[in-house]
């Protein structure tokens, strides 16, 4: 099958690439960008692994064609922060112990990112319900809940600083 | 899991979309939101090689309410659904249903026209639609036609929709009242084990109007007439709603799979019905 050409902004920058029609957002970010933060757990639409941030969404890039994805502005956990400089999630999964083995991390980053956009001060239960979708197999979810409930507190507390 | 080859359209307007779909014909599919048919291509339970991506016709996501009369997009998502803040306040019983569907990353890109089109036994808005008793707009080669939710379903995946038409729209009186989808499932992410949405009108004492419908409980949605028959003109008092649920319950008619028996989903049936019922005729 020919290939298309493709032209998306992730994370901040203009790329284009080409890609078979058949291949998924997941595969093209990996294989042909590589960008590897967003990981392939379950590649069935249920673990969450492969969460990425796309039009202001969260989305799991393993359901999704390359080509539908053309267009579109995304942000993976490369976008949002770096060694150097951590987001507050990241550190906040850090200090509250948030990941055992980490494969899981970029995707509940990525989802919590989202999470807290849309509802930036929620109870345990909100961000249970909200990262319904990230499924973490060392069942880490206690630390997970309290670090994303950390990061709430954490930018809420320097939004009222900036103030 | 890589799927099989096809080549993409991405058509912008729906006439250019229904002219693919029919030039094609078999080999050609429309995609949503592809939360229903992309796991399905990778797994390779469905062969095509055209797929017609409908992103990118407009006007395809908006949501109306005029005079009680609510018409929603067929691209409008289950995410949009739920934050809609007319659909809360005209028709409630859309959000409460859509935050029971798959997780939020798939209610971010499912959408209600897929969920209604795709004719899956398992999905909650056909049963919701069912309920509120919802027209679907189809669009094909020689115009635009409706279809009552009532009769769009035949079988597991077959629908009166023809093979060259594209769902656009749905739309529904909203009437009011109290509502209740009930929905019994093993985790989140899964199909329903046994669902039900009821709607519920109350005045001088008597039940005015009921609706009651089914999910995953038989190989298409189920609106319950006995149910509501027994409802209409009650008071509705216990004995009324012990005899809509039996009879809801016998419009039932699941098969086995590994969520249960038969026997156990008419129970989880009786169960979500009644807490339908009662929570409608609480709100109502």
């Amino acid at each position: 099958m020919e290939k298309m050409h493709l032209k998306m902004k992730v994370n901040g920058e203009d790329v284009e690439t080409l890609a078979e029609p058949r291949e998924l957002l997941i595969h093209v970010l990996r294989e042909r960008l590589n960008i590897t933060g967003p990981h392939i757990g379950c590649e069935t639409s249920h673990c969450g692994a492969c969460t990425i941030d796309m039009d202001g969404k969260s989305v799991k890039s393993c359901t999704v064609f390359a080509a539908q994805a053309s267009g579109a502005d995304i942000t993976t956990i490369e976008g949002l922060g770096n060694p150097d400089s951590l987001h507050v999630l990241q550190e906040m999964f850090k200090e509250h112990h948030g990941l055992q083995c980490g494969f899981c991390t970029p995707g509940m980053i990525t989802r919590a990112y989202r999470l807290l956009k849309e509802n930036p001060d929620p109870t345990e239960e909100e961000v249970r319900f909200g990262m319904a979708g990230n499924l973490c197999r060392c069942t880490g979810y206690q630390n997970i809940v309290k670090a994303i409930l950390a990061a709430a507190a954490e930018m809420n507390a320097a939004k009222e600083a900036a103030q | 899991m890589i799927p099989a080859a096809f080549e993409y359209h991405r058509p912008d307007t729906v006439e250019d979309a229904v002219k693919l779909i029919s030039d094609l014909g078999d080999e050609a599919r429309v995609v949503a939101g592809g939360h229903s048919l992309i796991p399905m291509m990778k797994l390779r339970l469905t062969g095509l090689s055209h797929l017609v991506d409908l992103q990118g016709i407009g006007g395809l996501d908006n949501i109306s309410i005029s005079n009680g009369t609510v018409t929603i997009g067929a691209m409008t998502t289950q995410h949009e659904l739920i934050v809609h803040s007319g659909l809360a306040t005209t028709a409630p019983i859309i959000a409460e249903a859509a935050l029971q569907i798959a997780d939020p990353q798939v209610r971010y890109m499912g959408t209600i026209g897929g969920n209604v089109a795709n004719g899956d036994p398992g999905n909650d808005m056909p049963g919701l639609m069912q309920c509120l008793d919802a027209t679907y707009t189809l669009v094909g080669p020689n115009g635009e036609r409706s279809v009552k939710a009532r009769d769009f379903y035949e079988a597991a995946y077959f629908t009166a929709r023809e093979e060259d038409e594209i769902l656009t729209s749905i739309s529904f009186e909203s009437g009011g009242g109290g509502y209740a989808y009930e929905k019994q499932k093993r985790k989140i992410g899964d199909y329903a084990t046994a669902a039900a949405g009821v709607l519920v009108k109350i005045s001088d004492g008597k039940c005015s109007a009921a609706s009651i419908a089914l999910t995953n409980l038989a190989d298409t949605p189920i609106y319950c007439e006995a149910g509501v028959a027994a409802l209409l003109g009650s008071s509705p008092d216990a004995d009324a709603v012990t005899a809509a649920v039996k009879a809801s319950v016998d419009a039932a008619d699941p098969s086995e799979d590994n969520r249960g028996p038969a026997e156990f989903k008419k129970h989880a049936a009786g169960v979500v019905i009644r807490r339908a019922i009662e929570r409608a005729i609480e709100r109502a």
